[in-house]
């Protein structure tokens, strides 16, 4: 028993380190943007197009990643997409989280009418494909950043109201709500002090799900060319970029592939190791 | 007006059924007294107990009688003060040590937030209630206690915090759902007799719902057999072990084990008992319909 919890703290421990390591440097990366690049991730160099990373055969020094058809550095270009990618990651998976979750709870607590009407409307709402909502969404609202949160949370605010009404109304069957509800605890309360932290959990692992997810909808907003509109360097923009040329300068793609995979990857795998460390059920 | 809990002529429905779980139930628990309520699986004995808490589970609705509580008839108030009315007195010892203590909060506060909180308490007053009360629960070590997450107890350990934290508001009445059938039998046999120790120093009034009649002759002094929902059989207990009133409740007395002779052969509940008083619910239903 001991050994199995051992295991268990074990595996959630390096599972937390390496995916918390990577976002943290990520992070690192967006902030310290304007000082750690080295280049500037939009100028042009036509004489130095299609540079390919240090390792390779004809590469110039000073391009550590290699550069794209118009001569910018692949690596600054990363660097500074990272930006975007973490923006939009924080505010529309916090935003998606903070609407979805406040429904979900009122649903599943108040149950009756309440849970009715916001049980039907993500019934309804899940029946349009994700995808075409999101384009025609950006269609709508014309792009930007604004845009693509917006876009985000109307999509996927029902992820987290379905899973936490779920898990509310598991909660409000358990006997220490009877309990709370006999001495007397009001509703504000039963909410906040009894169903609220017991579903936390949860909402972090969907959380950093989430994060993980809005990186991927803008990457490919991105793609489609639907995103920010303005020239700030994306991932999204960049694999659309090198997709063009993959065979010719297959860096342009795979690095800023490389870099959404590891960073859509360590979002879901960190909720996963907060769910294991702090679900004290499972603790 | 003697008794602290009356019920009288209740009746409840699942909401959208036809048949009553409840059927006209009276019953009553003076100040002070135990009253235990047996009844095989099913029979309604947790509705009555919530029924008297006022958490029925939404499907149900009450559809005649009346709770009197302190004095008070609680389903003629409105849902605000009915609340306050039950947490001023009343208290409740769950039947699932697992799922009755939250597990995100320590249990220290989920004992003395309710002090504080719903009886306005000093944080310090209720702090020394509860290590008053886990004292008196026989928890080694309260203090410890206090820091720990339910997770970190035993289900015992957990059945004893309930109990203090039952008691901590000095409750008139307490509703005990088959407080020890999630344990095993030695912790069972420990915690009624704390559960009787705690009822006779504070002198509680208690409605202790169970399906062991062994248990209701160690800690009982009234007794209420239900069927189906209904009252079958209401007496002292001695009364009853001497001579049980109802051809249902003899059969139910013939098929518990004795402390005696524990290997006995039990007989099963005849089914001619059965069909007799499946007939009395029926002919109870008609009249009810009808008048
Ligand atoms: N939430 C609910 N919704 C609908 N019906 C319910 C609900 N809870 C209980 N019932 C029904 O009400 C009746 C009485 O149930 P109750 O829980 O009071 O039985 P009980 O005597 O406490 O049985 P047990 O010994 O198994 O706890 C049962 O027939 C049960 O099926
Ligand atoms: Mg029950």
């Amino acid at each position: 028993m001991l050994d199995g919890r051992g295991a268990v703290g074990r595996k959630a421990s390096w599972r937390l380190f390496l995916s918390g390591g990577w976002l943290v440097l990520i992070a690192l990366l967006a902030v310290a943007a304007p000082l750690i690049s080295p280049h500037d991730p939009l100028e042009q160099d036509l004489f130095a197009g299609r540079l390919p990373p240090i390792w390779m055969d004809g590469a110039d020094p000073a391009y550590l990643l290699g550069t794209d058809s118009l001569g910018r550095d692949v690596l600054s270009r990363i660097i500074h997409g990272s930006r975007v990618a973490l923006t939009v990651a924080l505010i529309a998976g916090l935003a998606t989280g903070f609407v979805g979750s406040a429904l979900g709870l009122l649903a599943g607590t108040l149950r009756g009418r309440t849970d009715l009407v916001i049980s039907r409307l993500v019934d309804i709402w899940m029946a349009f494909p994700p995808v075409l909502f999101a384009i025609l969404l950006i269609a709508v609202l014309g792009t930007g950043l604004s845009s693509i949160v917006i876009a985000i949370v109307v999509i996927d605010w029902t992820r987290f109201c379905r899973v936490v009404r779920a898990e509310a109304m598991n909660q409000s069957k358990m006997d220490y709500i009877a309990s709370a509800v006999v001495a007397g605890q009001g509703r504000a309360g039963i909410l906040w002090r009894e169903i609220g932290p017991n579903v936390l959990p949860t909402i972090v692992a969907l959380l950093t799900l989430e994060m993980g997810i809005a990186v991927i909808v803008e990457a490919i907003l991105s793609f489609v060319n639907l995103s920010i509109s303005t020239d700030a360097p994306t991932w999204g923009g960049m694999i659309a970029e090198g997709r063009t040329a993959v065979y010719q300068a297959w860096w342009v793609l795979v690095f800023p592939l490389v870099v959404l995979f590891l960073t859509v990857l360590s979002f879901s795998q960190l909720g996963e190791g907060l769910k294991d460390r702090f679900d004290p059920v499972l603790r | 007006m003697s008794a602290f809990l009356t019920i009288r002529n209740l009746s409840a429905m699942l909401r959208g059924g036809t048949q009553r779980v409840l059927r006209s139930v009276d019953l009553s628990v003076e100040a002070g007294e135990v009253r235990g309520l047996v009844g095989e699986s099913g029979a309604g004995k947790s509705m009555i107990g919530k029924a008297v808490l006022g958490i029925l589970p939404s499907a149900v609705t009450v559809v005649e009688g009346e709770i009197l509580l302190d004095g008070k008839n609680l389903l003629a108030m409105p849902q605000k003060e009915r609340r306050r009315t039950i947490g001023a007195v009343a208290a409740l010892i769950p039947q699932d040590p697992l799922t009755a203590l939250n597990p995100t909060r320590r249990i220290g506060r989920q004992i003395t937030d309710r002090l504080v909180d719903i009886l306005g308490w000093s944080k310090a007053d209720a702090h020394a209630r509860a290590l008053q009360l886990l004292h008196e629960v026989q928890i080694e070590n309260p203090e410890r206690v206090m820091a720990s997450y339910p997770h970190e107890l035993s289900g015992g350990m957990r059945q004893r915090v309930l109990i203090a934290s039952a008691f901590a508001a000095n409750p008139k009445m307490i509703i005990a759902d088959e407080p020890t059938t999630a344990l095993d039998v030695t912790v069972q046999k420990q915690i009624l007799k704390l559960i009787r120790e705690m009822q006779a120093r504070h002198g509680t009034a208690m409605l202790f719902v169970t399906h062991d009649l062994g248990v209701v002759s160690k800690v009982c002094q009234k007794l209420s057999v239900l069927y189906s929902g209904k009252v079958v059989e209401d007496r002292a207990v001695s009364d009853f072990f001497a001579a049980p009133g109802h051809a249902y409740s003899k059969a139910l007395l013939a098929a518990t084990p004795k402390y005696t002779d524990p290997f006995a052969s039990l007989l099963p509940v005849d089914e001619a008992v059965i069909a007799a008083v499946d007939e009395e619910v029926k002919a109870a239903d008609r009249e009810w319909r009808h008048g």
